[in-house]
Parts: structure tokens; C-alpha cells; sequence
């Protein structure tokens, strides 16, 4: 659980190498951290984004899982797998995502269900697992990383866009099924993230880093907040486009 | 049975766990033999201030008897002073009962709305632990029910090794039923407080050490101003005092007794009320209300003992973030670092709204009792400040490289590291809490952070 400063003992970023979960991890790492688990398809590749923690705090437990976050149906196993290494599951970050850029869906319409198995169906199995473990410990939060592209799916990649739609819809309904549990689930909703995602598409207005969205999680993690947008002037901006009607919409350079 | 979401006093680290309020023995029986995994913990009047009486995905068995129509569960000897009371009934139940009689708690903390079970639990000390030790030290038998359901009879002479593991334990050894207190003498319900100003942290330490006058004095306690800087850096207003004579007390009934609850807290307060410029504000005012020169002057037990309790839930003024309170011990010649560490928490800004020095006296046997001869220090911060958890960790490198530890029933950060390293004798009760529980159902937030029961041995 947390201690009374705030800082969770066990800590477990599902998509390792992901740079926005391991900024997460590297601003929520501190004096109290005991375990924290790594869960990704490359793990030596996560194990040297966090050398410098490992250094920093010595008492800290750093442990790896091996998971394919498109088998959707291997999470269970996986959940599984990381209460054995660690028992409870205080906080656990959902950082793993799939974005294909530049498919052909229409010459190859099976290429888009990896996109789907990673970002909505293996997702959902995943936060019932997790949902399931922290509900017998009495205590438990999850950071699921949505997207504003799921705030309203646009042409040009609706199918990353629905998964994002699909999942956070999901993670606030589970929230809300949660409530009295002592679970909860924080949806943050960055805007255009510079990573090595997305290197190489042209920025949106209102990007961010990874370092942002860390340093906003970590101050939501103490608050009672469901959905965090980042930066927080997004909440506005797709409060207005999401009542656009759909004529004017759809004529917005976008 | 209701799911609850449960704290300590501090407000922090909320945590979900199956509450069952109860004081029967039958029912506190089936509870622990239909417990699960996640085992079960006692909980009395949750003013422990971090995860000592919660128990994430577990069972709580509430023990208090507040308002109960019965009357106390207690049988008191006024010839002997010897009290038998159930564990659920508030030291401040026990006061209403006892001091009209002439007899008074031996120790109290500052606040009287403890149960005797978590007295025991937390072997509680108060303004007189350099001359009457800890709570744990009046307790004459405990009557204590084990994990298989079994209840036993402990004292300090029968079965020593369970007793004193059980008082401090936490509540990790049984489930604590009724305890036997030895209650001390008294002939008025006031207390002949002499109050002191001084000027600086050397004063005040000169002015508690034992070569001083400190041992004249039944209770001893000094206010110390955190956020005072330069030559007043450490000032304080030391209050030291003794039962009065009846002859002293110019009053037909010397053993009134009258505590009532002044005001409440709001409901809700903003986080940031109690901040560095109102706290440095209030800690003016009460360093100039204390008399320059040496005042003595006749206290009631609330004013002297209680004063917190006047104001009902002040915990809530720390708004909904919460609060921490840390209180660690150094040997009586390490004031270096009690220096250090106000410098600390001063150069971070960090104010305090409640900062205690005491001195204290010996260590008693129990291996998991926090006091030791040397000097406590007790202070209260906001929850929510930013890089708390960096700060503390120094803070408590700097005690625990002294030799120093920190007190279990205030603590919501520390590491199981560090409780290894600040109670030498953990693995001495760690065996001994094994053999009284060898099914390893008690459990609590606190144990589970600290390590304080072996996981490999966890059903």
C-alpha cells in the first residue's frame, strides 16, 4: 500500500520499455519503494532504463516479467506471475500501446488486430487481473496511459483511435465498479507525446514529453482524480471539439 | 460485517478491510477462526497516526466501548487501586471513573481517548516516562486471546517472554481482552504546573537534563518552536509538574473532574491551513504567553495532560491530504542530533504545529517498546509537502546512525530497514510471536510495510 508520505511499496509498469512509463517510474521511485516489477516482451532493454535507479536505491528490489502484450489471453498468467514475485500490487502502470502508422487496413484489414489485442482486448484482461488482485488486498491503483485520439476517433488512424476510445470508456466504467473497494483506476489522457513513437509524425499543437506527463501522474497518484489530461488545457480544447457537430467537424484540418 | 475504509489519526493511507465492531468474546472467537488470507488485526480508537490498526483486504475488530449503556466493564479496588478493565474502555472513561475516587491513570499519552488495549499494544508513555516508564509497567496481567482461539493469562511473572512481547507487540501477538492496571494515588484532580520559557535549545536541554531538576518533577515536557531561526533557534516553554496536595487545592471537592470537549474541527479544511506563516504566527503567541519569568500555577488534568483533546478530531485540520507524525528517540548525549534535524526540517521549510522534547527514562523489557533513556523528539507535518519522502529518509539515516528509532504507533514511512536497524531485539520477538502465533493470522498495514511477521511462514 502507501506509506503516509504518499509513496507506494510495490510498484509494476506493464510495457517496460515504454518512455512515458518509465518516466512514470523514475519520478515515483523513492525512499519507501521496496519492489518494482518490469513487465515487457524486451527485458534487458527495460532492466537499462532503470541502471540509474537501481544505483540510487540500493534496498529497492528491481524484478522482470516476460509478457507478449498482444496475447491477450497470456495476462492472466502474467498478473499471476508478478504476485508471485511480489504479493501486492500497490500501483500499476498500463503503458503498453501499439501504433501502426502508414498500413494499408483496406489491402490488409487482419493487420489491425494486433493493434487491437495490445491496446483494447489484452488491456481489458489485464485491469480485470490486476483489478481482481488489488481487490482482495484492499488497496490499489492503476494508471491506465490513454490517449486524447480516443476522445473523438478521427479519419487518418481510426482504428489506434477506437482502441483508445474503447479502453479508456472501459477504465472509467471498471473506476466506477470499483468504487468502496479501496481500488482505483487513474485514466490520464496525454495529448501529442514527443517519444520514439511518434518520431518522424508531425507534432500537434499542445504536445508534451514523457517527463511531463510523469510529473502530472505523479501529483494525480495523490489526489482522488479519475482522468488526468496533460497538458490540462486539453480537458477544454476537446470539450469543445467533441460537440462539434459533425458538418463542422469534419471540415477541421485535423 | 461492513467493508470500511480505514486510517489511522494521521488520515493517510487509506486502506479497505472488513470492520466488525464488537466486544464479545464469542464473536471476536468466530471472527479469527473464519478469517483469510489477509488475516486479521485489533483496532480500539484509531489514534495510532499511521497502519498500525488497518488491514488492507483483511479483518478489523473494532474493541471500543464508547458510550456504552452497560456502564464500564471494570472492576476497580479503591483500597489496592488495582483496576481489572476491558480492553475496549478509553483511558478517559477509566478518569471519569477513577480520579473522583482519588486514583489516577499511571500513564497517559496525550490524548485520553485511547483504548487500554492499544495502551498496551503501543506500551504507551506520557510527560512522566523519566520517572514512572511506560504504560506496559503498571500492567499487573493481560488477558489475551490467541489465534487458535485459546485465552490466556499473561503477566510479567508468569510468562514474561509472552507478556512483553505483548505489550508493544502491536497487536500482533492476540487479541488483547482485559488487562489488570495498578492506578496511582492521588489526592486532588489538579496538578502543580510550574512553566518555564527558554530561550534557546541549549536552555532547554540543560534545563531537562538529569543533572538539573527535572527528576523533582512527576511530569516533565517541553514545547519546542521549530521555525524560530538564529540565537532563538530551538526556544521552548518547558512545563513540568506534580499531583497536588488536597491542602493545595482551595476547593471543597479537591478530586472534581469535569472534561469536557471545548469545540470541534470543521468537517472539512482546505489543505494548507496549518502552513509556515500560521504556524509561525501561533508559535509566537504561545512562546509570549508563557510567562517570562518562572510561573507556578494549579492545571485540571485536561489543561495539563489532554489539551489536543479539547478540540474534537483536530486531526481533520490538516485538511483532506492528512497528516504525518514523527517522533524518534536519540541516547541522552546525541542532542547534536536532535539539532540537526530541526535544522533540517527548518531549511526545508517545513513547519510544525506540535513539536515535543522529552527526556526519558530507562528502557523497560518488553523488546518492542519504543522508549530508552535518551531524548524523544515529536513533531507533526502536512502530509501533501513536496519531497517529504527525500527529506525523511535523510532525517531518518541521521537517527538511526545515532542509534536512534522511531516510535511504531506514530510511524506511517518508515522503512523495514530501518525498524531492523532502530530495535535490535525485532527477531528476538519475531520468534516469540511466532510461537503465540503459529498460524500467522495477525496481520496489519504496519506489518506488512515493516516486515514485521516472517511472509515465508504466511499461509
Amino acid at each position: 500500500m502507501k506509506n503516509g508520505v504518499g509513496v507506494a511499496q510495490n510498484v509494476v509498469l506493464f510495457g517496460g520499455t515504454s518512455e512515458i512509463g518509465q518516466a512514470i517510474i523514475h519520478k515515483i521511485v523513492k525512499p519507501g519503494v521496496s519492489h518494482v516489477v518490469l513487465v515487457s516482451r524486451n527485458i534487458d532493454a527495460a532492466v537499462n532504463q532503470v541502471s540509474d535507479i537501481a544505483d540510487k536505491f540500493p534496498d529497492l528490489d528491481i524484478h522482470h516479467v516476460r509478457f507478449d502484450a498482444d496475447d491477450a489471453a497470456s495476462m492472466v498468467h502474467v498478473v499471476a506471475e508478478v504476485v508471485e514475485e511480489i504479493g501486492d500490487v500497490d500501483v500499476a502502470i498500463i503503458a503498453h500501446g501499439l501504433l501502426q502508422e502508414g498500413v494499408d487496413y483496406y489491402a490488409n484489414p487482419a493487420a489491425l488486430l494486433p493493434v487491437s489485442d495490445v491496446n483494447f482486448t489484452g488491456t481489458m484482461v489485464l485491469m480485470y487481473a490486476v483489478a481482481a488482485r488489488m481487490k482482495t488486498q484492499g488497496y490499489g491503483k492503476m494508471v491506465l496511459l490513454s490517449s486524447v485520439a480516443g476522445e473523438r476517433v478521427r479519419k487518418g488512424n481510426p482504428v489506434y483511435g477506437a482502441t483508445k476510445a474503447g479502453i479508456d470508456g472501459f477504465a472509467l466504467a471498471l473506476d466506477h465498479e470499483l468504487v468502496g473497494s479501496g481500488v482505483s483506476i487513474l485514466v490520464v489522457r496525454p495529448g501529442f507525446v514527443t517519444t520514439k513513437m511518434t518520431h518522424g509524425m508531425d507534432k500537434a499543437p499542445f504536445s508534451t514529453d514523457a517527463e511531463s506527463v510523469a510529473a502530472a501522474v505523479s501529483q494525480a497518484l495523490s489526489s482522488s482524480r479519475s482522468i488526468l489530461w496533460v497538458p490540462g488545457i486539453l480537458q477544454y480544447m476537446f470539450f469543445v471539439l467533441k460537440n462539434l457537430p459533425l458538418a463542422i467537424w469534419r471540415k477541421l484540418p485535423l | 460485517m461492513t467493508s470500511q475504509r480505514l486510517s489511522g489519526w494521521g488520515r493517510t493511507a487509506w486502506t479497505v478491510a472488513d470492520l466488525i465492531h464488537t466486544t464479545d468474546t464469542d464473536v471476536i472467537r468466530s471472527t479469527i477462526q473464519s478469517a483469510g488470507e489477509r488475516g486479521v488485526i485489533s483496532r480500539g480508537l484509531g489514534r495510532s497516526y499511521g497502519a498500525a490498526a488497518q488491514n488492507a483486504g483483511g479483518t478489523v475488530l473494532e474493541l471500543t466501548a464508547e458510550n456504552d449503556p452497560m456502564g464500564i466493564d471494570a472492576d476497580f479496588d479503591p483500597l489496592t487501586g488495582l483496576l481489572t478493565v476491558a480492553s475496549s474502555v478509553s483511558i478517559d472513561a477509566i478518569l471519569r471513573m477513577c480520579v473522583p475516587q482519588g486514583w489516577f491513570i499511571p500513564v497517559t499519552p496525550g490524548t485520553r481517548f485511547v483504548t487500554v488495549g492499544g495502551a498496551i499494544a503501543s506500551d504507551v508513555h506520557g510527560k512522566n516516562h523519566h520517572v514512572d516508564g511506560s504504560f506496559g509497567q503498571h500492567v499487573r496481567s493481560i488477558t489475551l486471546m490467541l489465534s487458535s482461539g485459546e485465552i490466556i493469562e499473561l503477566s510479567c511473572e508468569l510468562n514474561p517472554a509472552w507478556f512483553w512481547a505483548t505489550v508493544g507487540g502491536m497487536g500482533l501477538t492476540g487479541v488483547i481482552l482485559r488487562a489488570t492496571v495498578a492506578m496511582l494515588k492521588i489526592e486532588s484532580s489538579k496538578v502543580e504546573v510550574e512553566t518555564m520559557r527558554l530561550e534557546n535549545f541549549d536552555a532547554v536541554c540543560q534545563a531537562m537534563s538529569s543533572e538539573g531538576t527535572d527528576d523533582d518533577y512527576r511530569y516533565s515536557v517541553c514545547w519546542v518552536d521549530l521555525l524560530a531561526t538564529g540565537s532563538s533557534m530551538g526556544r521552548g516553554v518547558l512545563t513540568r509538574g506534580n499531583h497536588a496536595s488536597a491542602k493545595s487545592v482551595e476547593s471543597k471537592d479537591s478530586l472534581a473532574y469535569d472534561p469536557r470537549l471545548n469545540v470541534s474541527a470543521p468537517a472539512w479544511v482546505p489543505n494548507g491551513l496549518l502552513n509556515k506563516w500560521s504556524i509561525k504566527a501561533f508559535n509566537e503567541a504561545w512562546y509570549r504567553k508563557a510567562p517570562a519569568k518562572n510561573h507556578v500555577g494549579l492545571e485540571s488534568i485536561p489543561a495539563f495532560f489532554h489539551p489536543l483533546d479539547g478540540v474534537n478530531r483536530w486531526n481533520r485540520l490538516y485538511g483532506k491530504q492528512g497528516f504525518i507524525q514523527y517522533q524518534f528517540i536519540v541516547p541522552l548525549d546525541r542532542t547534536d542530533v536532535l539539532r540537526r534535524v530541526i535544522e533540517k526540517f527548518s531549511a526545508a521549510g517545513v513547519a510544525s504545529f506540535l513539536a515535543v522534547l522529552k527526556r526519558m527514562g530507562p528502557q523497560n523489557d518488553a523488546p518492542m517498546s519504543f522508549p530508552t533513556e535518551g531524548w524523544t523528539l515529536t513533531l507533526d507535518m502536512a502530509a501533501g509537502i513536496p519531497g517529504l519522502a527525500e527529506l525523511l529518509a535523510e532525517v531518518d539515516s541521521l537517527v538511526l546512525d545515532a542509534g536512534g528509532r522511531h516510535y511504531l504507533a506514530k510511524d506511517s514511512h518508515v522503512s523495514s530497514n530501518a525498524v531492523r536497524r532502530g530495535y535490535p531485539r525485532l527477531e528476538e520477538w519475531m520468534a516469540v510471536q511466532e510461537q503465540m502465533d503459529p498460524l500467522g493470522v495477525w496481520r496489519s498495514d504496519l506489518s506488512r510495510r515493516l516486515n514485521l511477521i516472517d511472509h515465508r511462514r504466511l499461509i
